[in-house]
């Protein structure tokens, strides 16, 4: 054992190496309290959000969860909706002129949305559950800088992946069924089955993020997701009064899977009433920024 | 330098920190002790800012953890060793905490090999022991160089070389200048290691003094006297002498007598005067663990009680059932196996518990007033920190402090 030292005892403060290129000056801190004797050899500097992006996207490369939900993500994609494509140019079938070809890739899509929010809830409930978010938001203890840093890198990933797939999917299906149907594609058709698909699909897995970070509980959380996707239409099965008609409809036409559908659709085929053209997209915008600032406001005020 | 005032935690209605005040300064390691359920890990995530405390604040050199400058290049922590995502490796792992605190990647590299990981860094942190994630705590700790440095039972599953690696390591890090606050529940391993101590229990500061302060005003050092046992005349002559010279003689279920209140020369000359051989005379100085459980005895949370095993004893041939007596030596938990000594400044806390019967009798006259302290021990020589490879005599880290034992004096 050591003889206490007292405080007052100067204890030899590590030179910097002279050696070191491009040392900053380095700052000492003068608080109220005494001021500090070590003063560290790397280079301090202040980290800003492109660090955290930088961070986020190591987290989230490097762990098998993520190849697995974005591998099963694009076989569902490609696989199914090039599978439909094969199967309807098989049978010699002529298409309605109301039904594009594009439209073969929803299921795909829509089974892959699973896929999409499993990996937004893990992106950070797996930080709460395993206790990692401590450490993390001791590296940072910006929290918003954090939560920003996830959801951007996790927005991207998921755009650009899905993007990928359905163009796939709509080049593929629009080649194999050219013959097959008297319609004409248009660049506005292309772009909401590809582009319009890919920013819903992704802004639904930013809710699945802002859910998780709510919850902090994966399971729990992936739950809530898959009871907002399905729920509403099991629902709305088995609402058989006259008096709910109108509930049952609402819910049937807000649902996710046939919001999903709407950028599938030509505008003919579209009812009266429910989202058309890009409305879906700014109904799940609106909804994923209502879950962020939740998400926000939660984990900057709430204990780690 | 770390400084708590009035510190304040409330979870609905239990409190789980309440008005603590503190410092940490910086070289010297400082270590945190308390019972299990005391706050200790509270303290620490509101050092942190990962919990707001209720009322009270802490600063680090000044400023709430959330209001540094830089934060992870002023602290660094080691919360709990199983805190990392189990999928990814070693190496994944502090990079990306490097990133997120802006650190040159190659500083990942520089600390897997202080804590000795680089030879399993691409592996995925799930296969890890305990006390390899320790040591990835650790290296994670000191990613930021940093001037104050956290660690949460650091040592926790670590084999005994880890210990001793992690012990010159706390010390050299002190020495460097830098504030080191280390909680703990091996005793043995604080009073090796720590400088300084602070000790809450039930959320509340019981002690804030240096490792010997804390040991001489919670414990009281002895000697153990040993007259021949085939002359039992002559053990009553010398406890009588003793007595006569103001001491305080306990009789210990061996035979000999431990002595308090006179210094070990003049029990070699009242011995000497008395006409009495003596077959031992030795000086006893308190371990930490002995003054720690005199002051937390009360603060307690968690206490074990004797195992009845009632249900299930049959008829016992041996006469070891549940109203046969135990086996001397073992005293019953609930005992209090720290009774207050006459003169020692009472803990408020020990008076939850009323005290028991003292497991030692008290031979001869009254208790005097007061006990004068025996003179301590020489001090063990500081481990070395600049040699890692050689362990310091009498380190010998020890398990888990059994609780049950009365005294361990060797524990250091």
């Amino acid at each position: 054992m050591t003889a206490p030292q007292p405080p007052q005892q100067p204890a030899f403060a590590q030179a910097p190496q002279p050696g070191q290129p491009g040392m900053p000056p380095q700052q000492q801190w003068t608080g109220p309290a005494a001021p500090y004797v070590y003063v560290s050899p790397i280079p301090v500097r202040k980290a800003n959000l492109g660090d955290a992006l930088r961070s986020e996207w190591t987290k989230i490369r490097s762990v098998r969860s993520t190849l697995w939900t974005l591998g099963v993500m694009l076989v569902l994609i490609l696989g199914i909706g090039l599978l439909a494509a094969g199967v309807v140019s098989g049978t010699d079938t002529e298409l309605d002129s109301d039904a594009s070809p594009l439209g073969l890739g929803f299921f795909g899509v829509l089974l892959s949305t699973i896929c999409v929010m499993t990996l937004g809830v893990l992106t950070i409930s797996s930080e709460f559950g395993t206790g990692l978010i401590r450490t993390t938001l001791t590296a940072c203890p910006d929290r918003a800088r954090v939560l920003t840093a996830k959801a951007i890198v996790f927005f991207l990933l998921t755009f650009v992946l899905t993007l990928v797939a359905t163009t796939l999917v709509a080049m593929f299906d629009s080649a194999m069924l050219a013959d097959q149907w008297d319609g004409e594609f248009t660049g506005a058709a292309y772009f909401k089955a590809t582009v319009g698909v890919s920013l819903f699909i992704a802004t639904l897995g930013l809710v699945a993020l802002a859910v998780g970070a709510l919850l902090r509980h994966s399971a729990g959380a992936i739950t809530v997701m898959l009871g907002v996707v399905l729920l509403p239409l099991v629902v709305a099965m088995f609402m058989f009064g006259e008096s709910l008609e109108k509930v049952r409809k609402a819910l049937f036409e807000y649902s996710i899977p046939n919001q999903l559908a709407v950028f599938y659709g030509t505008d003919a085929s579209e009812a009266a009433s429910g989202p058309t053209g890009w409305e879906p997209l700014w109904i799940v915008l609106v909804v994923a920024a209502l879950a962020l600032g939740g998400a926000y406001t939660s984990l900057v005020k709430r204990d780690a | 330098m770390i400084e708590a005032v009035g510190l304040t935690k409330r979870y609905g209605a239990k409190t789980a920190v309440h008005n603590l005040s503190f410092q940490v300064r910086p070289g010297a390691v400082t270590g945190f002790l308390g019972p299990n359920g005391s706050g200790k890990s509270t303290t620490m995530r509101m050092i942190l800012g990962l919990d707001m405390p209720t009322s009270g604040h802490v600063t680090i050199g000044g400023h709430p953890f959330r209001k540094l400058p830089n934060a992870p290049r002023q602290v660094g922590a080691l919360l709990d060793a199983k805190a990392v995502h189990g999928g990814r490796s070693a190496r994944m792992h502090l990079l990306s905490l490097a990133q997120l605190a802006g650190i040159p990647a190659r500083r990942v590299d520089e600390v897997l090999g202080v804590v000795g990981l680089q030879d399993v860094a691409k592996r995925r942190s799930k296969g890890f022991s305990l006390g390899m994630g320790q040591r990835l705590g650790i290296a994670a700790a000191l990613l930021g160089d940093p001037q104050v440095l956290l660690f949460d039972e650091p040592v926790n599953g670590l084999d005994p070389e880890g210990i001793l690696w992690v012990r010159n390591l706390m010390k050299q890090l002190a020495a460097e200048g830098r504030t080191v606050f280390v909680s703990s529940h091996l005793m043995s391993e604080m009073a090796l290691t720590a400088d300084h101590l602070v000790v809450i229990g039930r959320g509340q500061l019981l002690a804030d003094m240096s490792v010997q302060d804390f040991i001489s005003a919670n414990s009281a050092d002895f000697a153990r006297v040993r007259t021949p046992d085939t002359e039992p005349e002559g053990r009553e002559k010398l406890t009588a002498a003793l007595v006569e010279a103001g001491g305080q003689v306990l009789s210990e279920p061996d035979g000999a007598l431990r002595v308090t209140g006179v210094p070990l020369p003049r029990i070699s000359d009242l011995a000497h005067g008395a006409d009495v051989r003596l077959w031992e005379l030795s000086p006893h100085q308190a371990s930490l663990e002995e003054a720690y459980m005199r002051m937390t005895q009360g603060a307690v949370d968690y206490r074990s009680t004797a195992d009845q095993r009632a249900h299930l004893q049959h008829a016992d041939p041996y006469g070891y059932g549940p109203g046969a007596p135990a086996p001397q030596g073992w005293a019953a938990p609930a005992g209090n196996p720290y009774p207050a000594l006459a003169g020692e400044q009472p803990n408020p806390y020990a008076q939850a518990m009323p005290p028991q019967a003292a497991p030692q009798q008290p031979l001869g006259a009254p208790a005097p007033q007061g006990i004068p302290q025996a003179p301590p021990a020489p001090p063990v020589p500081p481990a070395a920190p600049a040699a890692p490879s050689t362990p310091p005599p009498g380190a010998a880290p020890s398990g888990p402090a059994d609780l049950t034992k009365r005294d361990s004096e060797d524990a250091r």
